[in-house]
């Protein structure tokens, strides 16, 4: 699944779309801990986590996540959104749990 | 030797909207030469650990890379308040970051171990009252 067909999917509420809507989505990965997700989540992951700040975005550019879904109803907060922007990130955000956000992603990779 | 680049660059204290800049940067340069992705995505993720150490647990610093067609060298050099037991700070789950980091999502522990996995030399001075220098190298092939 391109990221494009998230993005067209309406599944997420997109809150920053950036220019790289044909990479591929490998995998939905969930983690708070950022340091966790730095050494764990393999690139073009599709990103679930509740955790919406600059350094959510930093950890995503820097380990080649797919995109952030923030889930539970969390947001971007005012310098991460323009840092998504200036590093060109897409990102997502849902009221769903994080499991059903996740497991919601694997079910349209494996459909 | 002309085959040689450096870069450095400075790490401002206490400033999280910026930290990570600096791996960012580097990240681009090697994108820009050329790098293999996996290899410019391994320089990226150990050198963030140890850009955002330095602004959390010390005062800021100085990173130096030097690209050459063997390797990546970086240099992360602070003069914050070093580390007392190099052993325990390099255990996974060891942090001594406060809950106004936490809160921010760091503090796993995971830093240093990540700084270790991803590089293929990996150094860490201390001295406790002077500061800390981590040496890092990611091989080319
Ligand atoms: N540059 C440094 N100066 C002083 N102490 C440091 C430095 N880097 C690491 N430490 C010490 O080593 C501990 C472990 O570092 P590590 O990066 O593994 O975890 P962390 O930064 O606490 O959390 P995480 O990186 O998972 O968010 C830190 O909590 C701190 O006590
Ligand atoms: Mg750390």
């Amino acid at each position: 699944m391109k990221l494009y067909d998230l993005v067209q999917d309406g599944c997420f509420k997109v809150l920053n779309e950036g220019s790289t809507s044909e990479r591929e989505i490998l995998a939905p990965y969930c983690c708070d801990l950022l340091s966790v997700a730095m050494g764990r989540m393999p690139a073009d992951s599709a990103w679930v986590t509740v955790m919406g700040n600059v350094n959510t975005l930093a950890v995503a550019s820097l380990a080649d996540a797919a995109c952030i879904i923030l889930a539970e109803g969390s947001h971007l907060d005012e310098p991460a959104l323009n840092k998504a922007k200036q590093q060109d990130i897409t990102v997502f955000e849902t009221e769903m749990p994080i499991f059903d956000a996740a497991f919601l992603i694997y079910q349209k990779l494996h459909a | 030797m002309s085959n040689m680049i450096h870069m450095s660059y400075e790490v401002p204290p206490g400033d999280f909207t910026r930290a990570g800049e600096a791996s960012s940067n580097l990240k681009s340069s090697l994108k820009k030469m050329g790098v293999n992705p996996e290899i410019v995505r391994k320089v990226a993720i150990a050198m963030y650990e140890g850009e955002i150490n330095m602004v959390i647990h010390a005062t800021g610093g100085k990173i130096d890379v030097v690209v050459s067609p063997e390797e990546i060298e970086m240099v992360l050099k602070d003069q914050g308040p070093g580390i007392a037991n190099i052993e325990l700070a390099m255990q996974a789950g060891y942090s001594t970051a406060p809950d106004n980091i936490r809160n921010l999502g760091f503090g796993a522990g995971m830093g240093l171990p990540n700084m270790k996995k991803y590089s293929d030399e990996f150094k860490i001075e201390s001295t406790v009252g002077v500061g800390t220098t981590v040496t890092m190298k990611v091989k080319m092939e």
